[in-house]
């Protein structure tokens, strides 16, 4: 037996609910400005990061023609003598005007270089994650509908496995069983001619957003599972069963509302786990996106790209990870 | 309409322990029956039975539920659903999780109707007028969020009824509700089962309730009906040694009663055995009781009564007893400085004020209870004073010396010498640590006893509070919610404090594990502790303390010695409150 | 006056009487998971040193089938594959536990002392944790190791840190309405030290989502480290290693599937030893936290 607390009962005036609704704006407000200072702490991470890599930038493009006097003066006028606080502000200056300086291994832009491999990126990543969604909600729905039938113990077992696997692993087990050894559906790599886009060749993109997807599916819909099982045990159900409401009204019009909400953060989750994952699905598959050119501007010691691609990829998780925190925020 | 004639009901575990145990009850159209039951009797699991519903684990393993022709338990999975709502409807304990948080009023009441739109329309805003809510469409678009408490009750009341059901089972829709509120709700029930002729199975712990909205009343106790009757003798004149006890263990607000606890534990559900159930605890056991489990059968002196109790008609039927607790001689002349002096204070958070200029004394020996309604500020006040909170001004004195507003500022004696105890059992103690352990904190960490001479110590104080040695070793889920509250009570007593904060320690007992505690505290305030003993309950305001307060909206609005304010208030918020307070009624001398 | 009992259980025998902390140990999930991991961890140790070839040595011709004395054939150098799938276990096996280990208590610490003393505390760990969760764990490592090179211990560093702040996140989740709770309120009111309170009170109630985070922990950084070796930055060549295995045989895999497939087996089962754990830890927590 509980006796109505307090503060629920000064929560039920009516002026209440009109408080709660601003104190949420202003809590948005707040997480925002902390969201810029921590994005700007990022990348101070990253700047200073690829300071501490070994060799001159000057002497890598020099290259053999690095002579010290010469070094000397190309490091001046790089503005490598600088403190590091000064070139950070410079770096910092060009990135928000997308401009992220040139690349040391062939003296392009930076932002030229990228442009192409961050447009293929995003595409996989946002076929992988359109494709995530629909698929999540019906496993899970589904799961929770015909809980501790086999259905639900084949998903949850089939779920925890794929769950547990590192990409790399879940792509060479596609490339296995599809692309070469069990069935030669799909191509195992998906390298594409240059100048062409990866849309224009379908069938090389099925085994790389099917390893993002699968990943992806697995994770949220164990999530959504959970939350409609939590929704379906739920007194307001049990009140509902007893009002005779029939079980498919009571799951969809009953529970599934209730259940989506807590599951909607997770979806941003979901997009940003699969833009983490770009790096190692796009080395597997050989696929041009920002996640290979990272690798090969490491090999290269190309400071400014991968200071940009770093920096891109880490803005994009956090802004993900960022909507999740304020769509739980906004709930309570 | 038609009433409901229940037959040998009976909900089963998976292990073959019986949850509800062969129940049969009838109840005519417009009459209602009160099932009273403590935590454990099985009247939740009966209440759901009725609607042919059991909870994951349990199952209705035999007998029948009939409306008219009908028998609930055996119709089809189609028919069952749609006699949900239509000939038997309920009535949810707790409407603020019963009610789906997202969908709006009109879509939960509509789905309960079938028919044309503009009829399901202007039966929803009959409903709605009956039970005192308004009709019109902004109220209907909204969800239960945006509803008071009383308000969702009613909804709830709204939603069992608008299809015109036969039955209409309710499950403590009051607990939980202040007095007032409750008062109404109990009303309208009342009103709406004459009016429409519906049969009512009203579900309770509390017996002034029942007594108060039921026809009827059935008893029962683990598992099983052991007492039914017409509601007025029952409650008079209880014949099973059951009632007997469960009711000389309500207090009375009209008189200061000496509360007599129940010795024991309900037993938990287990496979049946022979015997009767309550012979562990029952003063008047002998070993016939334990051969075999008694029936229930009529009493002879009123065979409208039946009786589940071999002894029944050997015991006179006799008004129970009620045994007058002393008063308790405050001398405030002798006292000069008053153990606790709380003046002018005042409390808030997020903004909000909750206390305005608040005055309390307390002497020694001396229990003050604060009384007020939800929201009042009496959780906030005796928090204040015990520095779990921080007021925002005013004073707060113990034996004369000020006390800084957060408990971790002041000294260490002031700290023990205030001790605090909580509503909820289940929270205030260490679930990770035996009982032992957690009453020797303050022993290990303050007087450094060693082992030997703590675990002496700690059995003293379990001694005190009358919990077993043993109690020492085991884990708090091991206990019961009365006994976890007296352990709490030890651990406050084993820093030796000078004042006592009860905060709704029993509210969320059971009356007759509250009368156990009530008279725990009586003991202790003999021995010379003072107390602040904080709650709703008027009952026990009248049984154990000295001197009350009572609070309104964050403002004392009388205080006198209890015998002064509850038999002649003075403020006419007081009157209304102790107009609204149900007690069991006494038969007449 | 009134005797009071204590309840006595229903079945008459005595009760095995059990502390609540080692609930977590009845479940056959986390019991076979605890199993999974022992058993891969004995078997990276022993077989590092009981190989029946050198892993190293080439004794075959590049992507040869098995037979011949090697049972799973030979690597794209060839190698024999078998040798190298039980050499290659041995970083992982040392460097996974450590980092799952070293990320929980240091993350559990954050998250225990941000929730537990609140206020400026708590805001700057806090801020600190959003940094470092701003970066996804491989690109953390990878950054950091790309510039500074791949040495084991700098590994296990660089994911440690890469999942403690997920690890603060939870405990602090966990811990906020620990300190809430009534008994924790009392000891601090009652001036309880705070050292007691923290290790007796606190800590003993966070039993369960430890075991889940350990779980979820090892899983990812055994994920983590195989992947860093997958893209060449983790253990270098010729030192084997599961993962750096997957990468060097793909271009192999129609014609000589094992090379792949084996070190794929281990680094699932080494994987799935965690995700048991961690299911099954919250399986306990579900079912026991709905009794009151």
């Amino acid at each position: 037996m509980t006796t109505i607390t307090e503060t629920e009962v000064l929560a039920t005036q009516p002026g209440a609910v009109m408080r709660r609704r601003t104190g949420w704006v202003g809590v948005a407000l707040r997480k925002l400005i902390e969201a810029v200072i921590t994005l700007l702490l990022v990348s101070v991470c990253v700047f200073f990061a690829t300071q501490i890599m070994p060799g001159n930038a000057a002497a890598v493009l020099l290259g053999t023609h690095a002579t010290p006097e010469r070094v000397a003066a190309l490091s001046q006028q790089l503005g490598l003598n600088d403190p590091l606080l000064v070139q950070y502000g410079r770096w910092l200056g060009g990135v928000l005007h997308g401009d992220f300086g040139t690349s040391l291994a062939n003296g392009r832009p930076v932002s030229q270089l990228i442009a192409t491999p961050f447009t293929n990126s995003l595409f996989l990543a946002a076929v992988a994650v359109i494709l995530t969604l629909p698929l999540s909600l019906i496993a899970g729905v589904v799961a929770a509908q015909f809980k501790d039938t086999w259905i639900d113990k084949t998903f949850l077992g089939s779920s925890m496995l794929a769950n547990a696997l590192p990409d790399f692993i879940i792509g060479t087990l596609l490339v296995f069983f599809f692309g070469t050894t069990v069935f030669k559906i799909f191509p195992p790599v998906s390298i594409i001619p240059l100048g062409t886009h990866p849309w224009d060749f379908p069938a090389k993109l099925v085994l790389p957003v099917a390893t993002l997807v699968i990943g992806g599916v697995m994770y949220l819909s164990r999530l959504i599972r959970v939350s409609v099982i939590d929704a379906l045990s739920s007194e307001y159900a049990e009140m509902a069963h007893l009002k005779g409401i029939s079980r498919s009204r009571l799951l969809f019009v009953h529970a599934l509302p209730n259940a989506l909400a807590p599951a909607i953060p997770a979806a941003s989750l979901v997009a940003a786990f699969t833009i983490g994952g770009v790096v190692v699905v796009e080395y597997l598959f050989n696929y041009p996106g920002m996640g290979v050119l990272l690798l090969q501007s490491i090999g290269a010691r190309d400071i400014p790209t991968i200071q940009a691609i770093v920096m891109i990829i880490a803005a994009i998780y956090f802004v993900f990870n960022f909507i999740a925190d304020l769509i739980k925020v906004g709930r309570d | 309409m038609a009433g409901i004639q229940v037959q040998d009901l009976r909900v089963t575990l998976a292990d073959g322990s019986r949850l509800v145990d062969d129940v049969s009850l009838s109840v005519e159209p417009g009459r209602v029956l009160g099932v009273v039951g403590e935590s454990g009797s099985g009247k939740s699991t009966l209440s759901l039975a009725l609607l042919g519903y059991a909870r994951p684990g349990a199952a209705i393993t035999g007998g029948s539920v009939r409306i008219g022709d009908d028998d609930i338990l055996s119709l089809p999975p189609r028919a069952l659903r749609q006699a949900r709502g239509s000939r038997i409807a309920y009535v949810p304990q707790d409407p603020a999780m019963a009610l789906n948080p997202v969908l709006s009023i009109r879509t939960q009441l509509e789905e309960m109707l079938t028919g044309g739109k503009q009829a399901r329309r202007d039966r929803i805003r009959e409903v709605l007028a009956a039970v005192d809510l308004p009709g019109d469409d902004a109220f209907l678009a909204r969800s239960a969020g945006h509803l008071s408490g009383g308000q969702k009750q009613r909804v709830g009341i709204a939603m069992a009824i608008v299809a015109r059901p036969d039955v209409l089972v309710l499950d403590e829709p009051t607990t939980g509700l202040d007095v007032t509120t409750q008062a109404k709700v109990l009303e309208l029930v009342a009103q709406l089962c004459r009016a429409d002729q519906m049969a009512a199975i009203y579900i309770s712990h509390d017996v002034a309730v029942i007594a108060d909205v039921a026809d009827d009343v059935a008893v029962m106790y683990a598992g099983q009906l052991v007492e039914t009757g017409a509601a007025g003798p029952t409650v008079t004149d209880p014949a099973h040694p059951y009632t007997r006890a469960l009711l000389a263990s309500v207090p009375d607000s009209r008189v200061r009663l000496q509360l007599q606890a129940i010795p024991g534990r309900a037993p938990q559900p287990a496979p049946p055995w022979d015997g009767c159930r309550f012979a562990d605890r029952c003063a008047l056991a002998t070993d016939s009781c334990r051969r075999a489990t008694p029936a229930l059968t009529a009493l002879a002196a009123d065979p409208a009564r039946q009786v589940r109790c071999v002894r029944r008609d050997e015991l006179d039927v006799v008004p129970r007893a009620r045994v007058i607790a002393p008063e308790h001689p405050i001398d405030e002349a002798a006292a000069s400085i008053p153990v606790l002096d709380v003046s002018a204070l005042t409390a808030g958070y997020g903004g909000r004020q909750v206390l305005f200029d608040v005055d309390v004394r307390v002497h020694a020996g001396e229990c003050v209870a604060i009384v007020g309604e939800s929201g009042s500020g009496k959780s906030t006040l005796s928090q204040c004073v015990a520095g779990l909170q921080e007021r925002t001004g005013g004073s707060v004195r113990l034996d004369g010396e000020e006390l800084a507003p957060a408990a971790q500022r002041r000294p260490r004696a002031a700290r023990h010498g205030v001790q605090y105890v909580f509503q909820n059992p289940y929270a205030s103690l260490n679930p990770r640590a035996t009982v032992g352990e957690g009453i020797g904190v303050p022993l290990r960490s303050f007087a450094h006893l060693g082992g030997k001479v703590r675990r002496k110590r700690v059995i003293e104080l379990l001694d005190r509070v009358e919990l077993p040695a043993q109690a020492a070793e085991r884990y708090p889920s091991e206990l019961s919610g009365g006994q976890r509250q007296r352990a709490a009570i030890a651990r406050a007593l084993a820093c030796d404090p000078r004042l006592l904060i009860c905060d709704e320690v029993t509210s969320a007992l059971d009356v007759s594990v509250q009368a156990a505690v009530v008279e725990l505290l009586r003991g202790l305030l003999d021995d010379g502790l003072s107390m602040l003993f904080v709650t709703h309950n008027f009952a026990v305001v009248r049984s154990l303390a000295d001197t009350v307060a009572v609070l309104n909206r964050g403002e004392v609005v009388e205080h006198g010695s209890v015998r002064r304010v509850l038999d002649a208030p003075a403020h006419e918020y007081t009157e209304r409150l102790l107009a609204d307070v149900l007690d069991v009624p006494v038969a007449a001398a | 006056m009134t005797a009071l009992e204590l309840p006595v259980p229903a079945a008459a025998a005595a009760p095995r009487r059990r502390r609540p902390g080692l609930r977590m140990l009845r479940s056959g999930q986390v019991r076979w998971g605890i199993a999974l991991i022992v058993l891969m961890l004995a078997l990276a140790l022993i077989g590092r040193f009981t190989t029946p070839y050198d892993p190293t040595r080439t004794i075959a011709a590049p992507f040869a089938r098995p037979g011949d004395g090697l049972l799973l054939g030979a690597d794209y150098l060839g190698r024999d594959v078998l040798s190298r799938v039980m050499a290659g276990g041995i970083n992982l096996a040392w460097m996974a536990p450590s980092a799952a280990i070293a990320s929980l208590v240091l993350g559990a610490a954050v998250g225990i002392v941000s929730a537990y003393f609140g206020g400026a505390t708590d805001a700057v760990l806090m801020r600190l944790m959003d940094v470092l969760l701003a970066f996804p764990a491989l690109l953390f490592t990878l950054l950091f190791v790309s510039v500074i090179g791949p040495s084991p211990w700098l590994l296990v560093t660089l994911v440690t840190i890469g999942l403690m702040p997920g690890v603060a996140r939870v405990i602090r989740g966990a811990a906020l309405p620990l300190v809430q709770r009534e008994f924790v309120r009392w000891s601090r009111a009652v001036g309880v030290p705070t050292g007691y309170i923290l290790t007796r009170e606190i800590l003993p109630n966070l039993v369960s989502p430890l075991m889940v985070e350990f779980g979820m922990r090892l899983m990812w950084s055994v994920g983590t480290l195989a992947s860093i070796s997958f893209i060449g930055y983790g253990i270098q060549p010729p030192e084997s290693d599961w993962g750096l295995m997957v990468s060097e045989n793909r271009n192999g895999l129609a014609a000589q599937p094992w090379a792949v497939v084996a070190p794929v087996i281990c680094i699932v089962l080494f994987t799935i030893g965690g995700n048991l754990i961690a299911e099954g830890a919250a399986r306990v927590v579900a079912r026991t936290e709905g009794v009151k």
